[in-house]
């Protein structure tokens, strides 16, 4: 029995649909139209515990739906999940008690109170006991470097400075399960590596499960290498980053600085990126070229000052993830 | 029960920071105040036919409803409970264990117990220093005090019930401006909050009783002034009781069927 079941989940929303102009506004007023969107269908996964698990997909794809389900926050329209023994929806208030979650488009603090009154409100929302509330809390200061911060009100804070204690404050209570809604989002590169870092860190350390989502392909290869791809609500993909990128990352970049060339090689099945005087940049397919064969070649006509070979990035790769899945 | 308390006492302490809008309530109310006073000692100069309510007891209601306006005014909702409803974050609040219904329901009274401790004694001090015919008196004897502070209390309980209640239909309709426009000019005007009930028509008084509003600020201004009996005081506060029983279970049954039916904004 895994730690985290999840089988067929379904969550369909009613949204209302109204046609521009003031005469459907008038019609709508009388009668409604509402359109079913199915946010969520029919998924399954297993979790175990310690683990850290990406769940990606586009914009929509109902990331955030299976997220808030998994909360207990929505009430999902058929299937079971099961975390750590409990049904997160029937038994939210014990459930949530185990989970520390962060909305990256939302705040968890109050606004108007400095960064440390939240702290001690969540203390005892939790009911944490004093002696491990001080532990867990000089812990987490440290690692996210937010001890100048805890006596600003969080208002005055810069987003990069609110999501570390955003998060400081989802483990206060040492969560065995941590949920984070696109953490990064809108952060600076030096807050994204130190959430990163943060988060790798929290999860050796304490084995806490993460689940996270982000459109941000670079915290998912810098965090974890199973991933959960979901689009129009199915599961497409559950699985190693690896396999994928082996999968499409067919293409590779080839750059080709030279000197002396007196007759260009002839190269066949190969794009032509970029072509200068004693520079060229290809886009070879590694199905139909290799990369030595090419330079095999330029090497015999000309002198070759240096080359670069660049993989094809994580964002492409998903790109064409979604294309083959047609999203 | 400890977190609800502590939550109550962080609210009331970021409640009292803000002192300028506590200022220009305080202002505004003494205008009120005036305007209202000024019309009810001209009315009463031209008429002897008010008797079930006298000038001083009238004046005195009149002031004691501008020093606690924001504790007994169906307004003044919590626009921040409204807001975490249309963009979503109540998401946090539903990850948390605590029971909304009662989280919601301290941070709307202790709102309003923070702002009108800024507001209430400058007014009253006001109101007792001024010149009769229109200064505020004193309480018609140490019981009737004590029995407005109670109903007083009791009925600003009653009124965060009936709020409770157009915030939940608000997480349900994702607005709560036309429902709560509605119950804002009924109440009002049941509660005696625009004219006070002993001058309402009769047959409008005979509504009022059978309604939960005029339990909430005219009940206890009455009391104070001693137009209000002392045992009929004790009746009524047996019915605040009731009501606000009533008010509140209903208000969790509808947030338990909300809640099952939540769809979050946004993200």
């Amino acid at each position: 029995m895994s730690f985290i079941t999840v089988q067929n989940l379904n969550k369909t929303f009613k949204i209302l649909e109204r046609d521009p102009g003031l005469i459907n506004a008038i019609k709508a007023l009388f009668r409604k139209d509402y359109k079913i969107v199915k946010a969520v269908q029919d998924i399954s996964f297993n979790i175990d515990e310690g683990e850290i698990v990406a769940y990606i997909g586009p914009n929509g794809a109902g990331k955030s739906t299976t997220i808030k389900m998994l909360c207990g926050i929505l009430n999902p329209d058929s299937g079971n999940i099961l975390i750590n023994g409990l049904n997160p929806f029937e038994n939210r208030v014990k459930y949530v008690s185990s989970i520390g979650v962060v909305f990256g488009q939302k705040s968890q603090l109050w606004w108007d109170i400095p960064v440390s009154d939240s702290f001690e409100l969540l203390k005892s929302i939790y009911k944490i006991p004093k002696d491990e509330y001080i532990k867990t809390k000089e812990e987490l200061v440290k690692l996210l470097n937010i001890g100048d911060l805890l006596n600003t009100p969080v208002r005055q804070l810069s987003l990069g400075q609110r999501m570390r204690c955003e998060i400081a404050a989802s483990l206060l209570h040492n969560p065995k399960i941590l949920f984070l809604d696109e953490p990064t989002i809108g952060l600076d590169a030096v807050s994204k590596v130190a959430v990163r870092n943060f988060i790798k860190e929290i999860n050796k350390k304490k084995n806490v499960t993460i689940i996270l989502t982000s459109h941000d392909m670079s915290d998912i290869e810098a965090l974890t290498n199973r991933i959960i791809v979901i689009g129009n609500g199915k599961k497409l993909y559950d699985g190693s980053l690896s396999n994928i990128k082996k999968k499409f990352s067919d293409h590779k970049k080839l750059e080709i600085l030279y000197s002396g060339l007196k007759k260009k090689p002839k190269i066949n099945n190969v794009n032509v990126i970029e072509n200068k005087r004693n520079y060229v940049l290809y886009d070879v397919d590694m199905k139909k070229n290799t990369i030595s064969d090419i330079v095999e070649k330029y090497s015999k006509v000309c002198e070759i000052n240096d080359i670069n070979v660049l993989n094809e990035n994580m964002d492409d790769i998903i790109i064409k993830l979604y294309e083959e899945y047609n999203l | 029960m400890i977190c609800y308390l502590k939550y109550f006492k962080t609210e009331l302490i970021n409640g009292l920071q803000y002192r300028t809008a506590a200022f220009a309530g305080i202002i505004t109310q003494i205008v009120w105040g005036f305007i209202n006073t000024m019309i009810y000692v001209s009315f009463y100069s031209h008429t002897n036919n008010v008797d079930s309510i006298s000038l001083s007891q009238l004046v005195t209601y009149v002031w004691l409803n501008q020093a606690f306006l924001i504790l007994i005014y169906m307004k003044s909702f919590d626009s921040e409970i409204m807001d975490k409803i249309k963009n979503g974050t109540v998401a946090y609040e539903l990850c948390r264990p605590y029971n909304l219904y009662t989280w919601w329901y301290i941070k709307s009274i202790a709102k309003k117990y923070s702002a009108v401790i800024l507001r209430f004694l400058p007014i009253i001090i006001l109101g007792l220093v001024l010149p009769k015919p229109f200064n505020m008196g004193l309480p018609n004897s140490i019981y009737s005090f004590i029995l407005f502070i109670l109903t007083l209390l009791l009925g600003s309980i009653l009124l965060v019930s009936i709020i409770m209640i157009i915030h939940i239909i608000g997480f349900f309709t994702n607005e709560d401006k036309g429902i709560s426009s509605i119950i804002i000019i009924i109440s009002n005007f049941l509660s005696g909050s625009t004219l006070p009930v002993p001058l309402l028509p009769n047959i409008v008084q005979k509504i009022t009783e059978y309604l939960p509003f005029r339990l909430i600020s005219d009940l206890p201004f009455r009391i104070y002034s001693g137009n209000i009996s002392i045992n009929y005081a004790l009746q009524s506060i047996v019915l605040q009781i009731i009501w606000i029983i009533i008010l509140i279970t209903f208000g969790i049954l509808i947030m338990r069927k909300v809640l099952n039916k939540v769809c979050i904004q946004g993200g």
